[in-house]
């Protein structure tokens, strides 16, 4: 009972018979989406590699152990020091006041739009929010200088005209819309049926969002959060407009202070001579930066995995 | 109609008409509910059926442009469940549900049951150890769960949530319960022993079940009702509905002609 034989077979017809035109369109749209991604993929690896590759120049001069632990940044000066830490307590100090105010701020926001605003007030205050997060940072950087700051110095007459805290707070009402509008579409994502589930048992609104749908988007909202903090980690022109640019270690929001990316921006904008050291520290700080956000992105992944919830 | 004995009323719906925006969905009810009874509301798909249970607890509240005109009285003090002045939590905290899809929370087995009263304010360790043991108990489910009470209730099977999502009812001791096919997710095993339950609950409380399985409501309800486009066609005793019933179209539907 061989069917292996063609001439065995009956006649198909001409609608199921192979069409070598449409395999080859099949062919021909696989590689052009395949090469869109290998764009990207590429990019990635690239950044990678010079990152890595000048890094170890940089290394190369200055030891590991003095970058992590030096507790100066000076690498222009006759006396160069490398101490990244330096860099790092700026960078995560305008961070967290940052999450502190987006986090709390974008997770309300997110609540009241999925759970309490009506269609109407959703369809217009999303895409509004959403705008938010289009403004330029340099023009959020400039509102921190010359809005916030003033404010705050009112309040606090001892802060001085650049600071941590005035930066991140702008910069956490910058975040604000990613959470939001993430922590939203997860939200919205729970099926009605928990929601009807919660109700049936005589929960208010308000019990219902904290208890049952909170919960229930937990690994969106992480998600978010995990956007958030790269964001803040990552951004640059706030910082370098609001924050001032002295290398300073300190742990409080009311100092002055450089972060890994300002201190790029910095050096970057003046005329270092390709392959010095100073030009090589753009490189061990970059890399230092693009090790934090990776940290927090498995960590995200992992909170995600860990918390998932199925429906 | 032809109720010859009269058990209490529990509940009863009266000229109860609703409106999905401009869309009569259910057209002139009448209809009582005996306490500590099962009915069954059987009828084909769009019949409305399942619009007038989720009528019992307000759930239509939940969605705007829903309208109802008509009572639906709640024995015994006499209370209209359907009137503005009456708040629909009021009413969801006497009145508990159980849903097609089992909808256990994001949650442990033991808040999942402990929610309800959690919700009207009970928070003493005791109090909820004991009534989330008896509601497990009585949704035949606690010898399964006694050893993992803190193990996320998605963890358990289809059969095993939809006990769960019985329980989480009980716990608060609603006076009507009402199940929404509680069954048609579940396979024949886990079908029977929610039957099983709905027999032994109705000692309890009083239930209202939709459902697409005549077998099913030939064999846990005692009375049952008819429903075809939004009309309610025959009520009556199930035993009766089934060996003889009134209507043509009760005949045909449940003959299988129809549905």
């Amino acid at each position: 009972m061989s069917a292996n034989n063609a001439s065995d077979l009956p006649k198909v017809s001409d609608r199921l018979a192979y069409n070598a035109m449409r395999n080859w369109k099949e062919r021909l749209i696989e590689a052009l989406l395949l090469g869109a991604a290998a764009v990207s993929v590429m990019t990635t690896l690239g950044i990678v590699y010079v990152l890595v590759s000048e890094s170890i120049q940089f290394f190369s001069n200055v030891s590991i152990v003095d970058f992590l632990t030096d507790t100066q940044w000076t690498p222009l000066f006759d006396d160069a020091h490398f101490g990244i830490m330096v860099l790092i307590s700026g960078t995560l100090v305008s961070s967290l006041v940052a999450l502190l105010v987006a986090i709390p701020m974008g997770t309300i926001i997110a609540i009241y739009l999925s759970e309490f605003a009506n269609a109407k007030v959703r369809e217009i205050a999303k895409p509004i929010l959403e705008l938010l997060g289009g403004i330029p940072t340099i023009v959020f950087g400039y509102f921190a200088l010359l809005v916030v700051t003033p404010i705050l110095q009112y309040i606090f007459p001892s802060l001085p005209g650049f600071s941590l805290l005035s930066a991140g707070l702008v910069m956490g009402i910058m975040i604000v819309p990613y959470i939001a509008s993430l922590s939203e579409d997860a939200m919205r994502a729970v099926p009605m049926s928990m929601r009807e589930g919660a109700y049936a048992m005589g929960s208010t609104k308000l019990y219902t969002a904290i208890h049952v749908v909170v919960p229930a988007a937990v690994s969106g909202l992480a998600a978010s959060y995990i956007l958030a903090i790269s964001r803040a980690v990552g951004e640059t022109m706030i910082l370098a407009v609001a924050a001032g640019m002295q290398p300073n270690l300190t742990w409080n929001p009311m100092e002055p202070a450089a972060t890994i990316t300002s201190y790029i921006v910095q050096v970057a904008l003046g005329d270092l001579p390709h392959g010095s050291i100073g030009y090589q520290t753009i490189f061990a700080a970059g890399l230092t930066l693009l090790l934090i956000t990776l940290i927090f992105n498995i960590l995200g992944q992992w909170l995600r995995a860990k918390y998932r919830e199925t429906y | 109609m032809q109720i010859h004995d009269h058990p209490q009323l529990k509940a009863e719906a009266r000229n109860l008409n609703f409106y999905y925006g401009e869309a009569k969905a259910l057209k002139n009810i009448n209809m009582p509910i005996y306490d500590k009874k099962v009915t069954a509301l059987i009828g084909p798909s769009g019949c409305g059926k399942s619009t007038y249970l989720r009528s019992f607890n307000r759930m239509h509240d939940l969605y705007p442009g829903n309208r109802y005109e008509g009572e639906i009285r709640f024995f015994p003090d006499n209370t209209n469940l359907l009137s503005p002045d009456v708040d629909p939590i009021e009413v969801r905290m006497r009145v508990g549900m159980v849903f097609q899809k089992p909808n256990p929370f994001p949650k442990s087995i033991y808040e999942n049951v402990a929610y309800g009263l959690r919700v009207r304010g009970e928070n003493n360790r005791r109090v909820l150890d004991d009534k989330v043991e008896q509601a497990l108990r009585g949704a035949a489910i606690w010898d399964e769960v006694k050893d993992r009470l803190q193990d996320l209730a998605s963890n358990l099977s289809g059969g095993q949530q939809q006990r769960l999502c019985i329980a989480r009812a009980l716990a608060t001791d609603p006076e009507l319960l009402l199940f929404d096919e509680p069954t048609s997710a579940l396979d024949p095993i886990a079908t029977g022993a929610i039957e099983e339950l709905v027999h032994e609950l109705k000692k309890r409380v009083t239930i209202l079940i939709v459902t697409h399985n005549m077998q099913q409501a030939a064999r846990v309800s005692d009375y049952t009702a008819y429903m075809f486009l939004g009309e309610m066609i025959e009520f009556g005793k199930t035993d009766e509905i089934f060996i003889k019933p009134q209507d043509k179209r009760t005949e045909d539907y449940i003959t299988g002609r129809m549905g």
